[in-house]
């Protein structure tokens, strides 16, 4: 009896832990704070911040999403500015790239840096300059700010995603835009599909097949498990 | 069978979901738990029907909201333009008590965050177990020197709908031939960025047709702004000469406005105009402060479940709170609602708990059948809900894009409004 209790009591607790743990899908980038002291090995060349101008190297404010070897009036290296004519945009990836091993990125570069070779640096460096770039949070547009990966869902979760239940969340994302009584009026109507075309619809939009920018972002982010559970709930709505 | 360790664990998930629930209680009253929401607005509203709806009558819902209609802000500049009847965005709380939810028409003045109370201007006072706080926004006294609330009858905001949207359309349409609009932008964050910008498109689609040569100012404390690229390439392609806008650099955030006498000055230079769109900064609706859970201007929050950082009994939502890349929006606001809802039931119910996911779509209208959107999928990081993928509509896009875009925003608040208030 006494056992009885005390898993009874532990369990909320317990069932906490269990869905609590597997919900960050995404991690920051890095620790902005360690990166000032990253910062000491660029600041002999580069600026950042309010009122920061251009020395040896480019200022760095607005670095993400910026156009590489794009600011105007500074004198790149020829290959930097090949590289922004052919459409290299100053995404996280390629400034950790560039950061890791300038030449790698742009033979004559001149910069003359070695790069930082550890992951922990580069990342530390990057979250402290994601800061003096547009936040999404005023320009929705802006770059992102942290690096996403499937979510890796424990076995335990993984048992109920087939789950009604879990259907019904998910579709809860849809039913902002898809109407859930089927209202067919500048957005498709979504309900009652046999369960075959919904899947191949959205994975249409998730390789990209299917060109729509909204939809190939939300069924961008989903698995395989997810987009199945959600044509078994949209399908049997009342 | 008595439950030993041992078969719960073989059991897992299962056995604690359906253990749970009856076991976790309320703890100041006895009885179901208890959840109070503030405001029933594209944040609260979305999280009381779904607390409602998904707990299938285990958890009491009370929403406390003063207005008997709400306006959506959304689709509001829409109407400024005459592109849709103000009663098209006006929504009754009939949908969400037929849901199960308890509407409460009064203000909420206090919270007594130790005894776990909501009090009422009417005099009532509510127990909860949960609090969620989604009361929108308030101005920051002070902002624009010469503006206070009480010259809102001058010079409008129309930041929040209703009267405001009116008293705002009504001044356009009666302005002097080639009279000025001029509008005070706000510095970031605020409610909607591209808002201010959708707005100036609305009022010069209206003086095109009936003012041709009346002029529009912007004064704006920001070196940019959402879509601005997009705006701009409308701006010129469909009114040009008309819209003047004026950033940061060139003293646009240096204002003082005074509405006896119709003026707004920019940089030291003053302008008499005919109508001043006044948008100061803004800051978490009072209450959050009356709460005690702001950090400065805004309601800090942790991403996975929108609960406070200063409280874990409150939730946040929508623009009050301070959560990280989400813009302000009705669409950020019901997609947190909903991450939320789920932890809510989940705490007081022991159901099952879900990643978070978040996703926002600002779509702005410029013309006719010219529409244009951005937006983003967002997840929770330890210190808060980052962006990880995104799009914007492009300039020089054809006709047929923009008006299907314009058509899909049009789907989106009738599919949005439903999902806020069950219509
Ligand atoms: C012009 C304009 C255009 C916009 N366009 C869009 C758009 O196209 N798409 C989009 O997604 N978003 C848009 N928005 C933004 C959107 O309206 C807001 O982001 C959204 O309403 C925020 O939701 P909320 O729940 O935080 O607050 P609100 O929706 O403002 O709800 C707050 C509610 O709380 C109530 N309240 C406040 N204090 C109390 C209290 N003490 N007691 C009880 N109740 C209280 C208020 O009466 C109100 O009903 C626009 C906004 C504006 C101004
Ligand atoms: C010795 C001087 C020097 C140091 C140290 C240095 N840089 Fe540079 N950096 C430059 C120069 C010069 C360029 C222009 C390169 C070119 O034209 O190829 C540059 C270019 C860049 C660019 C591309 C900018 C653009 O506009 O396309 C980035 C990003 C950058 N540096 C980041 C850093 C960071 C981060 C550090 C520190 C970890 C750093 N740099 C250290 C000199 C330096
Ligand atoms: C921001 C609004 C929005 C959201 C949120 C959204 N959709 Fe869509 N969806 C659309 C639009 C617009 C279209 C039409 C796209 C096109 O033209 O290809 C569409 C199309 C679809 C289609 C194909 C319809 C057809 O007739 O071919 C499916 C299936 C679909 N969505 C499923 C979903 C699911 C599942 C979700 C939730 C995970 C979702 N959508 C979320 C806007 C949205």
């Amino acid at each position: 009896m006494l056992a009885f209790l005390t898993s009874q009591i532990r369990m909320p607790a317990l069932a906490a832990l269990l869905f609590v743990a597997p919900q960050l899908a995404a991690e920051d980038i890095g620790d902005a704070k360690a990166g000032t002291e990253v910062w000491e090995h660029c600041s002999a060349c580069h600026q950042i911040g309010q009122g920061a101008t251009s020395g040896i190297g480019p200022h760095l404010n607005g670095i993400f999403g910026r156009a590489a070897g794009g600011l105007e009036g500074f004198d790149y290296s020829k290959g930097l500015i090949r590289e922004g004519n052919n459409g290299l945009v100053w995404s996280l990836d390629k400034l950790d790239a560039y950061l890791e091993n300038p030449k790698a990125l742009v033979s004559d570069t001149r910069m003359s840096f070695d790069g930082l070779e550890t992951k922990k640096e580069r990342d530390d460096i990057l979250a402290f300059l994601r800061q003096f770039s547009d936040n999404p949070q005023n320009i929705p547009e802006a770059p992102p700010t942290a690096r996403t990966h499937e979510i890796v869902l424990p076995p335990e979760v993984l048992a109920i995603v087939g789950d009604s239940e879990y259907g019904e969340y998910l579709a809860s994302e849809c039913t902002t835009c898809h109407q859930i009584d089927g209202a067919n009026e500048g957005i498709p109507s979504i309900t009652h599909w046999p369960q075959e075309d919904f899947v191949v619809a959205m994975h249409a939009y998730k390789v990209k097949v299917r060109p729509h920018p909204v939809m190939q972002m939300m069924a961008g982010r989903l698995t395989d498990e997810e987009i199945a559970a959600l044509a078994a709930y949209f399908e049997k709505l009342e | 069978m008595p439950l030993n360790r041992r078969t719960f664990m073989v059991k897992g998930v299962a056995a604690a979901t359906v253990l749970s629930a009856p076991h976790v209680r309320a703890d100041n009253h006895a009885g179901k738990p208890k959840v109070v929401v503030i405001g029933g607005g594209a944040g609260g509203a979305t999280a009381a029907r779904y607390i409602a709806k998904d707990s299938k009558g285990e958890i009491d819902v009370i929403l406390v909201e003063p207005s008997r209609m709400y306006y959506t802000c959304f689709f509001s500049n829409l109407y400024i333009g005459g592109f849709r009847e103000l009663s098209s965005i006006g929504h009754s709380y009939g949908g969400l008590t037929k849901g199960g939810v308890n509407v409460v028409h009064d203000w909420a003045v206090g919270v007594d965050r130790a005894a776990k109370t909501v009090s009422l201007a009417g005099g009532a006072v509510l127990n909860y177990d949960r609090l969620v706080l989604s009361p929108g926004i308030d101005f920051v006294d002070g902002a624009v020197p010469g503006w206070d609330v009480t010259s809102q009858n001058k010079m409008p905001h129309a930041y929040k709908a209703g009267s405001q949207s009116e008293l705002l359309k009504a001044q356009v349409e009666s302005m002097p031939q080639g009279g000025t609009f001029a509008m005070v932008a706000p510095p970031n964050p605020f409610r909607c960025p591209p808002g201010p910008y959708e707005r100036i498109s609305m009022v010069a689609h209206v003086l095109k047709e009936t003012n041709p040569t009346a002029k529009i100012i912007i004064a704006d404390p920001k070196p940019k702004f959402s879509k601005m690229a997009l705006f701009q390439e409308g701006w010129a392609d469909n009114y040009s000469g008309m819209v003047d806008w004026i950033g940061e650099e060139f003293g646009g955030g240096n204002v003082e406005v005074n509405a006896d006498e119709m003026t707004l000055s920019i940089d030291g230079e003053v302008t008499k105009v005919d109508v001043c769109n006044v948008i100061p900064a803004m800051k978490a609706g009072r209450i959050c402060e009356l709460a005690g859970i702001t950090e400065g201007n805004w309601a800090p929050v942790h991403a996975a479940t929108m609960q406070s950082r200063v409280d874990e009994n409150i939730h946040v939502l929508g623009d009050a709170s301070a959560q990280g890349d989400m813009p302000k929006s009705g669409f950020s606001a019901n997609s947190q609602a909903k991450v939320c809802a789920m932890a809510v039931r989940g705490a007081l119910t022991g159901s099952k708990v879900f990643p978070a996911k978040f996703s926002n779509t600002c779509w702005s209208l410029i013309d006719t059948d010219n529409g244009v959107k951005v937006g983003a999928t967002y997840e929770a990081t330890d210190e808060k809900i980052a962006k990880v993928d995104g799009f914007i509509s492009s300039t020089g896009e054809d006709a047929a894009l923009r008006k299907a875009t314009f058509e899909e925003s049009v789907g989106w608040y009738a599919g949005i409004t439903a999902d806020m208030f069950g219509s």
